[in-house]
């Protein structure tokens, strides 16, 4: 399958196979005022199955939220149809507003206008933990 | 302006002071009886506790302070629906300090965001409860003269109990503590608590054996096994029985041995060992009184 290359955008390669849908969501792309090409169960050497995501004419992101939802990316900045810039996540240390706490003990089921934040308790896990209960958010 | 939400909130240094200030009161109290006059202490306990209400209201009481709260959220106007944020800014015109206890986990961190009086975390849900820590520590400083250098058991329920995360929290930041982790395998440590103690590279064993394990330690903090956090009324009597403190056990046991149990208890200690003068749990509770007394001194700033 062919998508055109894109002039001036974002690539992000390495998304884990079948989780392009998940950031496209996350990163509400739906409301992305360039082209965005979703391709899943691409054939990879490294991990035998990925997904990409090329979006046309969209240059800024939620990296926080991308990094989130796939650590383990490459993203291509491309401009005047070459590679500008290469860049690879870091889990962010904070998550504000991006997933909810699942504990139905947490404050934050209840209290009006609270926001969902979220510490990164151990790197090399992943784990993050709600700041008001100290759930695992799984 | 300082709240107490988390033990670990306060400084090593931070929590010496308090017991020092505890250990000066228990000695004098009458050089602290009118320390809180014409100040109000609110207790807002959203969750029925009676012990840790009584407890701060004595404590304000002998400071010469006054209280003003209530204890069933049915009471208060948490029942029309009013958020928590609201209930402390109305309640802070009123009071110059609050403790709370709410059965919502974090529901004190945010009434700290928004309370203009200091706020003091009385328990939430099956969270935190640093006052119960201060006591915890107070009772091993005055009976083992340190806090540090111990070997310290946990038993009975230490997934859900939250005085046991909180309590080992707090001694992970001294030298020379080494944990042995007493519990049924279904009620063990939560992996985080693990991972605490591996990240500090402290010492720790995980067994069900209290017999062969009782005889190194130097303090036993005796857990209940909660009936609300159950599902299932079997696996609450089963594991409810897993461990009695017995005289017999306790001859196991060093004579320097500290019984400490946050109570209430239900059957997991025999009556018969309260007459051991290695049972600390009364003393234990009689200290939260005085640790919450240098608490709120030092939170008001008298």
């Amino acid at each position: 399958m062919k998508i055109d290359s894109i002039q001036n955008g974002i690539v992000i390669d390495h998304i884990p196979a079948g989780k392009a849908m998940q950031v496209y969501q996350y990163l509400k792309l739906d409301e992305a005022e360039g082209s965005v090409a979703l391709l899943q169960n691409v054939p990879s050497r490294k991990h035998g199955k990925k997904d990409i995501i090329k979006l046309d004419g969209v240059t800024e992101l939620d990296w926080n939220i991308l990094a989130f939802l796939a650590p383990d990316c490459t993203v291509n900045v491309i401009a005047d149809g070459n590679t500008v810039e290469k860049k690879h996540l870091k889990l962010p240390e904070t998550l504000t507003d991006v997933i909810v706490c699942k504990n139905p003990r947490c404050i934050t089921t209840v209290e009006p206008g609270l926001h969902h934040i979220f510490k990164l308790a151990n790197r090399e896990t992943g784990v993050y933990r709600c700041v008001y209960c100290e759930s695992a958010h799984n | 302006m300082r709240h107490l939400i988390d033990i670990l909130d306060l400084t090593c240094e931070e929590i010496d002071e308090l017991l020092d200030t505890a250990d000066s009161i228990i000695e004098n109290p009458a050089a602290y009886a009118t320390r809180c006059a014409g100040k109000k202490l609110a207790t807002l306990f959203f969750e029925p506790s009676t012990r840790t209400r009584l407890s701060f209201e004595a404590a304000m009481y002998e400071l010469g302070g006054h209280v003003i709260g209530f204890s069933d959220a049915a009471n208060s106007s948490s029942s029309k629906g009013e958020s928590v944020s609201d209930t402390v800014r109305v309640v802070g015109s009123y009071a110059d300090i609050i403790a709370m206890r709410h059965f919502k986990e974090g529901a004190p961190m945010v009434a700290a965001m928004k309370s203009t009086v200091p706020i003091i975390n009385a328990g939430d849900g099956g969270h935190n409860h640093p006052t119960q820590t201060l006591t915890d520590l107070l009772t091993i400083r005055r009976e083992k003269g340190r806090l540090d250098n111990l070997t310290v058991g946990f038993c009975g329920d230490l997934k859900f109990g939250r005085t046991v995360h909180s309590l080992i929290s707090a001694l992970s930041r001294y030298e020379g503590i080494r944990f042995v982790l007493v519990s049924p395998k279904e009620l063990q440590v939560p992996d985080y608590i693990k991972d605490l103690l591996t990240e500090k590279e402290l010492s720790f064993i995980e067994t069900t054996d209290l017999e062969s394990t009782l005889p190194e330690m130097d303090i036993l903090y005796m857990t209940r096994v909660q009936k609300e956090r159950f599902f299932n009324e079997e696996d609450y009597l089963r594991l409810r029985d897993s461990y009695i403190l017995t005289p017999e056990k306790m001859r196991l046991a060093k004579q320097t041995l500290s019984v400490l149990h946050p109570l209430p208890r239900v059957n997991e200690i025999s009556v018969e060992v309260d007459d051991d003068p290695r049972a600390c749990y009364f003393r234990q509770a009689k200290n939260g009184k005085f640790v919450r007394m240098a608490l709120i001194c030092k939170l008001l700033e008298v």
